[in-house]
């Protein structure tokens, strides 16, 4: 192999490199704001948590993690729900145009939102959602629900089919037998599938940002709201932004053996 | 083998509505939208291909679409090999490989205006430390002010935001390659670098493939990251080609022209989709050498 010391190294370098811009933003929240404006410090030399009880304690800015929240998980419920039965028919049979299907799904997982914008921003207007959670959820299960049928398919066609049989012959009829047996085999790959729903549709701003005003802002069209307002609050910016860190910083260690596979939907 | 049964479509169906709620239905009011003038929500007139043909005219556009594909091919050229470089030196196993995998996605997982907002605290010339650490170099780096600069922060972003996903597929394709290629090439007394170039560069080549694709296509809409960090600017510096349909949509509501651009938009998306379904479908039955 390479020599070891030469790619440790390296690895250290690129990991050291790509941490720095993570580090300097939890370093400023971490900071009052003349010290940030005043002097160019590697560590905060005035440690304050004001910053965060800002955030905490101001309905402006806590409403609009609740408000991403609730769509997030609205949206990783209902993809997951309706992907489940797609990826086991599509791991088990075949049908009548299955190949066509399986291919529009996916591009509707690469579509740029941008174009579907436009007709979102009408259709939403016409039938009433504008500005609910249930808006934001159903936009982002365009490139969800693809995604969740590719992650699924790919770990449900690990499990041999002669399970299903055996359970047949044991007279489990399907919905029982899909319950009881199957879901509870592929967890682990329902669990990866869920953190990609949640990802995707938390790091979403476009569709997000557009389909709401006051209601079902999210945390993310908050955020941009202040990057545009004069007289800047660095330090709450900050504090913001590590804050949606958080939630994918703690659940990535569980799926970090499927992270590939869920990048590439299900295919490596 | 799989059987064939009809009777999977009624396991489809709830996917197939939901989707034809969000993207089929949206899709033909663009269609629709494309082919008419929009005189008030009551009267409206059929234009044919008019809007088309304006677009295809639009000097702006050619500007956001040249901006948009030298982006995307600067994107591919750095992060394939860099993806590459940092794989092969990640360490096989144990909890270092696991805390280096970790590390390593942090960027992936961060909201995209987020990424944007920490670039934009970094590369400010008075409280951020790349910009202040190039202008205390000498440099007079400044994103807001000068193109150039505008484009490379973008693209330094992009490249720390998503050069990890390629450093994950390559991981996962060197993973795959059985031990006993390498005994052999041990035998055989092969050098490192016929390793690489005879072992492990054809058995990640499907992966590549897919990371190629993936890069390619999600590089082609970026939106939130340059819009957060420098909002198109300066000038159309960083206009690509989805704030350009964002701002003739939203900000000025041109329906028929952006209609008809996001069709041609969704077109050129669907090209590139066949091509990396065709090479996802080769992994995914493994018939592929």
């Amino acid at each position: 192999m390479m020599d070891k010391r030469i790619s440790t190294t390296l690895l250290v370098a690129f990991l050291l490199l790509s941490l720095l811009p993570i580090y300097w933003m939890l370093n400023m929240s971490l900071k009052t704001n003349e010290e940030i404006v005043g002097t160019l410090s590697l560590w905060p030399h005035h440690l304050t948590f004001a910053n965060y009880k800002t955030i905490f304690t101001d309905p402006s800015w806590y409403s609009g993690y609740i408000n991403s929240m609730i769509y997030v998980a609205m949206n990783m419920v209902m993809s997951v729900a309706v992907a489940l039965p797609a990826a086991y028919a599509f791991s088990r049979y075949n049908f009548l145009g299955d190949k066509h299907l399986f291919f529009w799904l996916l591009t509707n997982r690469m579509t740029p939102p941008a174009v579907f914008l436009l007709p979102f921003f009408q259709l939403y207007s016409t039938v009433g959602l504008m500005d609910t959670h249930l808006a934001v959820a159903l936009a982002h299960m365009v490139f969800n629900v693809p995604l969740a049928v590719w992650i699924l398919e790919g770990f449900m066609s690990g499990i041999p089919k002669e399970i299903d049989e055996t359970a047949y012959i044991d007279g489990y009829t399907f919905p029982r037998f899909f319950v009881k047996i199957f879901l509870p085999m592929i967890k682990s790959g329902i669990g990866v599938t869920a953190f990609f729903c949640f990802m995707f549709s938390w790091v979403e701003l476009l569709l997000a940002r557009t389909l709401t005003s006051v209601n079902a802002k999210p945390i993310a069209a908050t955020m941009t709201r202040t990057v545009s307002a004069a007289g800047m609050d660095w330090g709450v910016l900050a504090a913001a932004g590590v804050l949606t860190i958080v939630p994918g910083a703690l659940v990535i260690w569980f799926v970090r053996h499927y992270i590939a596979k869920g990048f590439a939907m299900g295919r490596v | 083998m799989k059987t064939y049964n009809n009777r999977a479509w009624f396991l489809v169906l709830p996917v197939l509505l939901c989707v034809a709620f969000s993207a089929i239905l949206p899709l033909m009011t663009v269609v629709n939208y494309s082919v008419q003038d929009i005189l008030s929500p009551t009267q409206s007139v059929f234009v044919g291909t008019e809007w088309f043909k304006t677009v295809l005219r639009d000097a702006d556009l050619h500007g956001a679409l040249a901006r948009q594909l030298i982006f995307s091919l600067a994107v591919l050229a750095v992060q394939i090999p860099l993806g590459i470089l940092i794989a092969l030196c990640m360490p096989a196993s144990g909890w270092r490989a696991s805390l280096a995998l970790v590390l390593i996605s942090l960027p992936l997982l961060i909201p995209w205006n987020v990424v944007g907002t920490i670039w934009q605290i970094f590369g400010r010339g008075d409280i951020g430390l790349m910009g202040y650490t190039l202008n205390s170099l000498g440099m007079d780096y400044n994103y807001n002010g000068n193109s150039i600069d505008a484009w490379m922060t973008v693209l330094v972003m992009d490249i720390w935001h998503w050069t990890p996903l390629v450093v994950l597929l390559c991981y996962a394709g060197l993973r795959a390659i059985p031990d006993a290629y390498y005994q052999a090439a041990r035998i055989d007394g092969a050098s490192r670098f016929a390793v690489f170039r005879f072992i492990q560069l054809p058995k990640m080549r499907n992966v590549l493939m897919i990371a190629v694709l993936l890069r390619f296509m999600d590089s082609f809409m970026i939106y939130t990251e340059p819009f957060v960090l420098t909002g198109g600017g300066p000038g159309n510096a960083t206009t690509f080609l989805s704030q350009y349909l964002t701002q003739k949509a939203v900000g000025q509501f041109d329906l028929g022209p952006a209609s008809a651009f996001s069709l041609i938009y969704f077109l050129i998306i669907l090209l590139f989709c066949f091509v990396l379904y065709t090479w996802m479908q080769r992994v995914g039955t493994g018939d592929a050498k």
